[in-house]
């Protein structure tokens, strides 16, 4: 893990219940998808997050939902503006290209695909977004303006107008073709990228076309 | 009736100490439970006859024992055993004894499922379920019916140990703990994918061998199959274990699972002996054991064995490991992942 430095907050702003957004300003350049480790003190091991910010912005964001019984989220979570947070360098390799993409996200796993968005390299990409409530559809506002009709949004536990009902994987399943010669990022729950990405390969996709980001 | 808060089985010997603090017992109890916890084989905290009445209600009105017999056990044409273990969860895991002439080996759970997403894994495709505590990895030891025979553990069954870094590192001071099992740390060997901020814990902490899962020296490849390389590269992963003195003793290895078309080329050679100079170690080679629904293959035993040879001629010390309990799918974690399914 890189040096820890400390960094003052801006907002601790709960998005969706459970969820909040930590913003602080932005003290180094990086690479949409890449990682920082956050703690509240520098002697404990920090955990690692996506930025969710673009990479031409002042602060970094990041996304992040209480771990009950967690060692850092619930601290983190009584955070305010003006309180300090140790943050790394970024780093990690979860990169996309210049060219045409799916982005498959669920929960959380939409951060680094909203560094991207935000970073401006979404214009060839299609984001298929998933959690279990609407709430939990983070960015979703901005996605819809700045994507419109190749943004898919989706629950599995509440039907809203206007959403998917169901899981990403059915949502891939039901598309008629999956295109074997695009890229497709994957970010999410172990369950979800593992899944998708069988689907994606029994439909003909090489395995190399399948980037898979994980949490832990 | 009050609800147990937990088990004894697995808590370190300073725990325990702890714990009978609070109790309102003295110290020297802590030492008298680790003696019967992990040196004789009582099932019940009423048999742990030197301790007086009074410790023994105050410890059976907080605790349970937390010690649990295998539910299944599929024994390989071979003689390898894989047994299925219940975590408190509900779920379950997988536990592999593997006898051989002189070395009974046993490959141990650290997780139900596994977050890491290898695509050649089939614990991943369970998607990740939980942590075991310390007591759910020692427990797969102690509660095994060969118990005895047992000569090297491995931290290579289900899960990532490096994302349970907690129980893992309680469980490993047990096992070598004089006032725990005793076994020498150079029986024992933990496997990891290379979490880079465990790696250096481990390294500083505990004595036992290190395993790291390589699977192709170039970045790009590994990326493809193991989405770990995303957060922490090969080129990280081997600087931490550079930086780290070794001493004698203990061994590094480098496990490889060799695919078809995709991993053995004289460039793979190449590539494997640069990136390997300076490091004290092994490479173990595994054949693949193709898993449902997953594109890689194979490679036939010339190949194997062409790819050891040209390792060996870079000066790699090369093994090829014995693929054991094949009928029973030993290594992938179908027994759990068949038992996980509702019915």
């Amino acid at each position: 893990m890189k040096t820890l430095k400390k960094s003052t907050i801006i907002s601790n702003l709960e998005t969706a219940p459970g969820a909040y957004i930590l913003s602080f300003p932005r003290s180094f350049d990086f690479v949409p998808g890449q990682v920082i480790g956050i703690a509240m003190n520098p002697e404990e091991k920090p955990r690692l997050y996506s930025i969710a910010s673009g990479n031409k912005e002042q602060v970094i964001r990041i996304l992040y939902t209480i771990k009950p019984g967690g060692k850092l989220t619930p601290g983190l979570a009584r955070l305010q503006a003006g309180d300090s947070i140790f943050v790394s360098e970024p780093f990690g390799g979860f990169i996309c290209g210049e060219e045409p993409a799916f982005w498959v996200a669920t929960g959380t796993g939409i951060a680094p695909f909203a560094s991207m968005f935000y970073s401006g390299v979404s214009n060839n990409k299609v984001l298929i977004q998933g959690n279990r409530f609407a709430s939990g559809l983070y960015f979703r506002e901005d996605f819809e303006k700045g994507m419109g009709n190749r943004y898919f949004p989706s629950c599995t536990r509440e039907e809203v107008e206007g959403l998917y009902y169901g899981r990403v994987l059915k949502f891939l399943s039901e598309k008629e073709t999956l295109d074997p010669g695009l890229k497709y990022y994957l970010c999410g729950s172990a369950e979800m990228v593992v899944d998708v990405r069988d689907l994606l390969i029994e439909r003909g996709v090489p395995f190399e076309n399948v980037v898979a980001e994980i949490f832990f | 009736m009050e609800e147990k808060q937990g088990v004894l089985f697995g808590k370190t010997l300073r725990q325990l100490e702890s714990e009978v603090f609070e109790l309102g017992l003295p110290r020297y109890t802590a030492t008298q439970i680790t003696d019967w916890l992990y040196k004789k084989d009582v099932t019940s905290i009423d048999e742990m006859s030197n301790l007086s009445k009074e410790a023994r209600e105050k410890l059976s009105e907080r605790y349970e024992m937390g010690l649990s017999e295998p539910v299944k056990v599929q024994v390989s044409v071979d003689g390898t055993k894989k047994y299925l273990y219940r975590a408190h969860n509900g779920k379950f895991i997988e536990t592999a004894y593997i006898p051989e002439r002189d070395r009974h080996t046993l490959c141990v759970s650290s997780q139900v499922g596994c977050k890491m997403g290898c695509l050649f894994c089939f614990t991943a495709k369970q998607g990740f379920q939980g942590n075991l505590n310390a007591g759910e990895i020692l427990n797969q030891i102690w509660s095994l019916p060969e118990r005895q025979l047992i000569t090297n553990i491995v931290y290579m069954g289900m899960g990532e140990p490096f994302d349970n870094m907690e129980a893992v590192m309680q469980s490993l001071e047990i096992l070598t703990a004089e006032y725990g099992l005793a076994i020498s740390p150079r029986r024992i060997t933990v496997s990891t994918i290379g979490i880079i901020p465990a790696i250096k814990t481990f390294l500083e902490l505990s004595s036992c061998h290190l395993a790291v899962s390589l699977h192709s020296p170039f970045e790009e490849e590994r990326r493809r199959i193991m989405p770990i390389e995303h957060v922490y590269s090969l080129t990280q992963v081997l600087e931490a274990i550079r930086s780290f003195p070794l001493g004698k003793q203990r061994r590094i290895s480098f496990e490889y699972i060799v695919f078809k078309d995709l991993n053995h080329s004289p460039r793979h050679v190449k590539e494997l002996a640069r990136i390997l100079n300076g490091i004290r170690c092994r490479i173990n080679l595994l054949r693949f054991h193709p898993v449902p629904g997953t594109p890689l293959k194979a490679p036939d035993e010339k190949t194997l064995q062409e790819f050891k040879t040209a390792l060996e001629k870079k000066g790699l010390t090369t093994t090829i490991r014995k693929s054991r309990g094949q009928d029973i799918y030993a290594a992938c974690g179908l027994l759990s992942t068949k038992e996980q399914q509702p019915r």
